[in-house]
């Protein structure tokens, strides 16, 4: 089982100074598949996908990444783990002093010694592979939200990784170009035969293309399974979450006191 | 009221034992940038491509800042030197104030606001749109890749640039003083010639440049890589690196000058 799996995570507590942002997650992800994780702004989503890039370490338990526990690894190993994971920014997070060539080049040119024409050909394979072939010349400021997340997607493949993570790669695009990306990340990860883990709000959109749906909520794991599961699911946060509802167990009101007590009316009430 | 007292107390205590951190993490930034300058010194294309974007792109305002400078201290030196009939030791004078101070120390000036604001800028919007932690993540450290290159370029062009400064001063002067007020000609150059020493006033003036270069850039890398990333924290963090590095310049001047000129020659 376990070789099947290409990340695994055991009871990964996490948080910042008294904050705890994740509490006792439990999560294994298979190879060659498209995993969502989803939760409302500032679940630990992100964090998620920090500790599994190693960026950040846990307060207890463990992310394996390939059979290895991530925090326990060197800063040697970890880079070298890393150059098999690559990450999707939100808003793609494109060295803007480079071209897109240059862009999807980078990590070719820094870490293989493969000669320049056959970095050329590479490049242009992978910006076919976005569609974005004939624009391998432009600056990062000449791309629109969409174009510039298509060239982060290229140059995240640039060494063929065994696993992608996606930082809401839906943000901020239209109808169209939110499809494309979509359609991308399924299209790649069964081509290329890597895992994908897509962190999201976008629930329609990624319901599409997506093999397991994990629910974060409070730190917790909230609900998970088939997006037919997740569909058909009753259970209020899920229900409430899946079609946007305003009621239900996420509340609108950030904690706070008494709204009478802030508004000073308990003396008048009194 | 004893109360207020303890929190002032306390505020003050926080805020040295925060600078006095700050410290340490801005020299341990420092010794981390010079152990992994490897890359950049064996890739040197990549200090060249910086050395474009700190030292020509400085080129315009040292050129232009010299030649203002040095005809001002034509001006002044003939009007002052004049009165004692010593006015063939303008070139002397002009020559050896750019070269042991006003040349290192405007050009260092000039330089940490052209090229230290622009380095903490681009490094600070690098962090706040992700892209260091995106090197991070492609297994790429970035202060071997971003951090390194800058400094060494900026280690590199700043003496170069106030060496061209007291050039272009220097000329300015002869403008002024020779060309339009009409002292010898012979008598400026031959007097400054005579006067200024290559190890005394030349190698001096080089080792401040040196110095400044090392601090204003180390401070700029820092301040970007440290900055918040937010609009405020990086605009925050530009304005730090001009006035850090500004006084860094002229307290280390002092030192230095201190240490070279001692009341002698």
């Amino acid at each position: 089982m376990t070789s099947e799996n290409l990340v695994e995570i055991k009871g990964l507590n996490f948080s910042y100074g008294e904050r705890s942002i994740l509490k006792g997650i439990d999560m294994t992800m298979a190879h060659g598949k498209v995993i969502a994780i989803m939760g409302g702004s500032g679940s630990g989503k992100t964090t998620l996908l920090r500790l599994i890039g190693g960026a950040v370490r846990p307060s207890s338990g463990y992310v394996k990444v390939a059979g290895k526990v991530v925090h326990e690894l060197k800063r040697d190993e970890l880079f070298l783990m890393r150059r098999k994971m690559s990450m999707l920014f939100q808003f793609g997070a494109l060295f803007t002093d480079l071209s897109v060539f240059d862009n999807v080049a980078f990590q070719m040119r820094e870490h293989t010694d493969l000669p320049e024409s056959m970095i050329r050909d590479l490049v242009l394979m992978k910006l076919h592979a976005v569609g974005l072939r004939g624009a391998h010349d432009l600056m990062p400021a000449q791309l629109s939200g969409g174009m510039a997340r298509r060239v982060a997607l290229a140059r995240s493949i640039a060494l063929d990784p065994l696993l992608i993570m996606y930082d809401e790669p839906f943000t901020g695009l239209d109808p169209i170009s939110l499809t494309v990306i979509g359609n991308l990340i399924r299209r790649l990860t069964d081509a290329l035969g890597m895992t994908s883990i897509v962190v999201t709000h976008d629930v329609q959109e990624s319901l599409k293309i997506v093999d397991q749906v994990y629910f974060i909520s409070d730190g917790v794991i909230a609900a998970h399974g088939t997006p037919d599961e997740v569909r058909g699911s009753v259970a209020p946060f899920v229900h409430q979450f899946v079609h946007g509802e305003e009621d239900g167990p996420v509340s609108f009101h950030y904690p706070a006191n008494a709204y009478a007590r802030d508004l000073k009316l308990e003396e008048s009430f009194a | 009221m004893p109360r207020r007292i303890v929190t002032g107390i306390q505020g003050i205590g926080h805020r040295v034992i925060d600078s006095i951190w700050r410290l340490g993490y801005a020299s341990r930034f420092f010794l981390l940038t010079l152990l992994k300058s490897g890359t950049s010194l064996k890739r040197f294309g990549l200090i060249i491509r910086e050395l474009y974007f700190t030292g020509v792109l400085s080129l315009i305002i040292i050129i232009v800042s010299g030649l203002f400078v040095g005809m001002v201290l034509g001006l002044q030196g003939y009007e002052t030197l004049q009165r004692y009939g010593a006015e063939s030791a303008v070139g002397t004078m002009v020559a050896l104030s750019l070269l042991r101070e006003l040349g290192p120390v405007v050009a260092a000036l000039l330089f940490a606001s052209r090229a230290g604001s622009a380095i903490t800028a681009e490094i600070g919007l690098m962090k706040a749109t992700e892209q260091l932690a995106a090197m991070e993540m492609m297994a790429v450290d970035p202060i071997a890749r971003v951090v390194a290159p800058r400094f060494w370029a900026g280690v590199i062009s700043m003496p170069l640039l106030a060496a061209l400064f007291s050039a272009i001063g220097i000329f300015g002067g002869y403008l002024v003083a020779v060309v339009l007020i009409g002292v010898d000609e012979g008598s400026f150059w031959s007097q400054m010639q005579g006067a200024v020493d290559f190890r005394y006033d030349i190698v001096n003036g080089v080792i401040k440049t040196f110095v400044f270069g090392i601090a204003i850039t180390a401070i700029a890398v820092f301040e970007g890589y440290d900055a918040s990333p937010t609009a405020e924290g990086v605009s925050g963090a530009t304005t730090r690196t001009v006035v850090t590095s500004s006084l860094a310049i002229l307290g280390l001047d002092f030192i230095l000058t201190s240490f070279m000129f001692r009341g002698m020659g």
